[in-house]
């Protein structure tokens, strides 16, 4: 999952006719069709929303709905990396608030911040399924138990981004 | 010699991957005769990243092991926990629906069928369906996934429903704080599920299944697809499951980050592609459900148990448990405590026996101040309600749930009013929006809760009056069971909502 931005207009627009057309013979295509959309440019490129309607036959305002009610779907380009930290019950008993505060003040963000050079996004999450080996978190798609400092670093170093939250080759 | 890693996503966010690796290359250097297996995990977390080495018929596990540790362990310089079946943790289990997890491979259809899978899709295959029906609801099999409705009747209203297409829908969206289990055994045994959704298909006449899931949980998403391949493969899923002349097929799909896609109606709505709202019930999913069609929505655990009721019978899982909590529940212990995991058991065994003695007391050493059972969803019980038994109408006594059964330990540095607050901001975040006393109720509860922590006690009777609000108006459990939480920490540790000023001065 690297987001890209698009290239060109030409490719955006055979990409997303391609993605759209692969999940057409889905039952409740929507879903699935946004993922991959998501997995191909990082985020639901505008450029899709007409095509979709067309495709599945619904209003722009439907298509609007469903983009805003889920927290994953994103409608304009975010870090090339996520890092979720969960805040959760679990991942609380055992420091977790106090663990995330820190994180974050070493990163210099806020939840839902990028860093300056678009490396990494951190969003806050509910869960990770951890939560015998909380505080938990992930990196894209690199689980973290027993989060702390070093095993954040480590987990963030093996995407290519620094402890700084910058991207080691800028 | 067969070496074992665990590849459940637990066990790898504590390194288990870099220990496989490093198995590897060692055992490459050392020119020995190995097979790596990457199973599930045995459940017991805190010894993950756990290594079982099989070597002459024994298997002994080592752990917590790291990549510094592999060449001691395969120069026999560790010292072995055992078998795995011989400890304690494990011993005191009852497991059924967890027995295959982290036993074996859980990509291998032929150690499933060694190991009894398909037994119970065999059996059924041969039965009509409503004798099928009848043995799951002779099993006394009640819902996993939090409300407790017996499973049986749901097949049945299904089965009866007249509609050319019906479906089997697997609630996977596990959101809970505090459990796993759904996780663990799509990561450990996935065949089970797509054994246990089979066997629903045949019961109630639904020729196709999903599994919804969480994006939460990629691990279980690549194991579960890839284990319905093989399942497809080998004529366990398709036209003709199992040379039945019946058909079964099923697919996976991934939610977008809403805890309430986990309630039925929002799932299904979801899985259509629309906004996760929720239903007004009736109509019942079980007679208009996807796309208005009769579906069965069962959480993963409920279906999973599924084909052990088909093996063993009926009657021998429900000689387990207590009352009208039947067989077993894989219960998930989680937050700060000694032994974190899974340990599934009959119904019936006390709080405080799991707490104290199973999950060995807090990890800080510290007492034990609160756990709360059943999610964010679920109350918080105090350490004098640790006789009370685990199972459905015995929680419901206390006023409290045992939901999906996760259980998170909170040590005497928990602050019960931030909790509390935090279950209503959990509400606030993820309300579906439909009813006003849970989408503005939950926004007010943390602004009351501010003031209350502010020493502002006339916001208390204010509190207990919002949420018997919430209790009454809301459509689903979201805004209907937040109040739980919050008036358990409120009933049982008023000293955290008064004395916040003073402490403060
Ligand atoms: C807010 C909310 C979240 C829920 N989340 C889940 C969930 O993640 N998994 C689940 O199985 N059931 C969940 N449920 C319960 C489902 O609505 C439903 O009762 C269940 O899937 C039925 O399956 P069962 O009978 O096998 O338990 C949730 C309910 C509510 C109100
Ligand atoms: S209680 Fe909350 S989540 Fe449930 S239907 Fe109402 S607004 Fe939606
Ligand atoms: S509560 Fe944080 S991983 Fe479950
Ligand atoms: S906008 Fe949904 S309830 Fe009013």
């Amino acid at each position: 999952m690297t987001p890209t931005q698009p290239a060109d207009a030409g490719a955006t627009t055979e990409t997303i006719a391609g993605i759209i057309s692969a999940h057409a013979h889905l039952e409740g295509p929507l879903l699935p069709m946004l993922h991959a959309l998501q997995d191909e440019f990082g985020y639901v490129p505008a450029e899709a929303h007409a095509p979709l309607c067309k495709a599945l036959k619904i209003t722009a305002a439907e298509l609007k709905g469903v983009l805003s009610f889920y927290h994953d779907f994103k409608d304009r380009p975010h870090g090339r990396h996520v890092l979720k930290i969960c805040r959760a019950e679990a991942c609380q008993s055992v420091g977790g608030t106090a663990m995330a505060e820190h994180l974050l003040a070493k990163l210099g963000l806020d939840w839902h911040g990028t860093t300056p050079d678009g490396a990494l996004t951190v969003e806050p999450v509910y869960c990770l399924g951890m939560c015998a080996c909380a505080p938990a978190a992930m990196v894209d798609e690199t689980l973290i138990g027993r989060l702390d400092e070093s095993r954040l670093n480590k987990a963030l170093k093996s995407v290519g981004v620094r402890a700084t939250g910058a991207e080691v080759s800028a | 010699m067969k070496i074992y890693v665990p590849m459940d996503s637990a066990a790898k966010a504590l390194g288990a991957d870099e220990v496989a690796e490093a198995i590897r290359a060692e055992v490459e250097m050392r020119g020995l005769e190995a097979e790596i297996v990457r199973n599930g995990t045995r459940g017991m977390i805190w010894l993950e990243p756990l290594v079982e080495i099989d070597m002459d018929g024994e298997r002994l596990a080592y752990g917590p092991i790291s990549e510094d540790d592999v060449p001691a362990l395969l120069d026999g310089k560790i010292e072995a926990l055992g078998k795995v079946e011989d400890m304690p943790f494990f011993a005191r289990q009852t497991r059924l629906t967890f027995g295959r997890c982290g036993l074996i491979d859980p990509l291998s259809l032929a150690d499933y069928e060694v190991h009894g899978g398909l037994a119970g899709l065999r059996r059924a295959i041969a039965m009509p369906q409503d004798a099928i029906i009848d043995e799951v609801k002779l099993s006394g099999l009640r819902g996993r996934g939090g409300a407790g409705f017996p499973t049986g009747i749901k097949w049945d209203t299904v089965r009866l429903a007249k509609a050319p297409q019906k479906y089997i829908v697997c609630n996977a969206d596990e959101g809970d704080s505090g459990t796993f289990a759904d996780r663990m055994i799509m990561e450990g045994d996935p065949f089970t599920l797509i054994e246990g959704m089979a066997i629903a298909g045949l019961g109630c006449g639904a020729t196709k299944g999903y599994v919804y899931t969480r994006s939460e949980y990629p691990d279980a998403v690549a194991v579960m697809r890839r284990a319905i391949e093989i399942a497809r493969g080998a004529g366990v899923l398709g036209a003709d499951v199992l040379g039945s002349g019946r058909a079964f097929d099923m697919e996976v799909r991934v939610g977008a980050g809403a805890y309430v896609c986990g309630e039925e109606t929002s799932l299904l709505n979801s899985l259509e592609g629309k906004r996760g709202v929720v239903r007004a019930k009736p109509p019942l999913p079980a007679l208009e459900g996807f796309l208005g069609r009769p579906t069965v929505v069962n959480n993963v655990i409920s279906l999973a148990t599924v084909p052990v009721i088909f093996a063993k019978g009926a009657e021998h899982y429900a000689n387990f448990g207590l009352g009208r909590s039947k067989g077993t529940m894989p219960i998930q212990i989680a937050g700060n405590v000694k032994f974190g995991g899974l340990f599934e058991t009959a119904f019936g065994m006390s709080l405080g026996e799991l707490v104290n003695d199973i999950a060995g007391g807090t990890a800080s050493g510290r007492p034990v101040k609160a756990v709360q059972v059943g999610g964010p969803l679920g109350a918080y019980l105090h350490p004098d309600q640790f006789d009370t038994p685990f199972g459905y109408e015995e929680f419901d006594g206390q006023k409290a749930l045992i939901g999906h059964a996760g259980i998170v330990v909170f040590d005497d540095t928990a602050d019960m009013l931030s909790m509390a607050r935090f279950a209503m901001e959990f509400c606030a975040v993820e309300s579906c929006g439909k009813c006003t006393p849970c989408r503005i109720g939950a926004v007010r509860g943390v602004e009351t809760i501010d003031r209350i922590k502010e020493g502002d006690e006339s916001a208390i009777p204010l509190l207990t009056d919002l949420c018997e609000t919430m209790v009454d108006g809301s459509l689903c459990a979201l805004g209907g069971f937040t109040p739980y939480p919050v008036m358990s920490a409120l009933r049982h540790f008023p000293e955290d909502f008064t004395s916040q000023k003073e402490a403060a001065e």
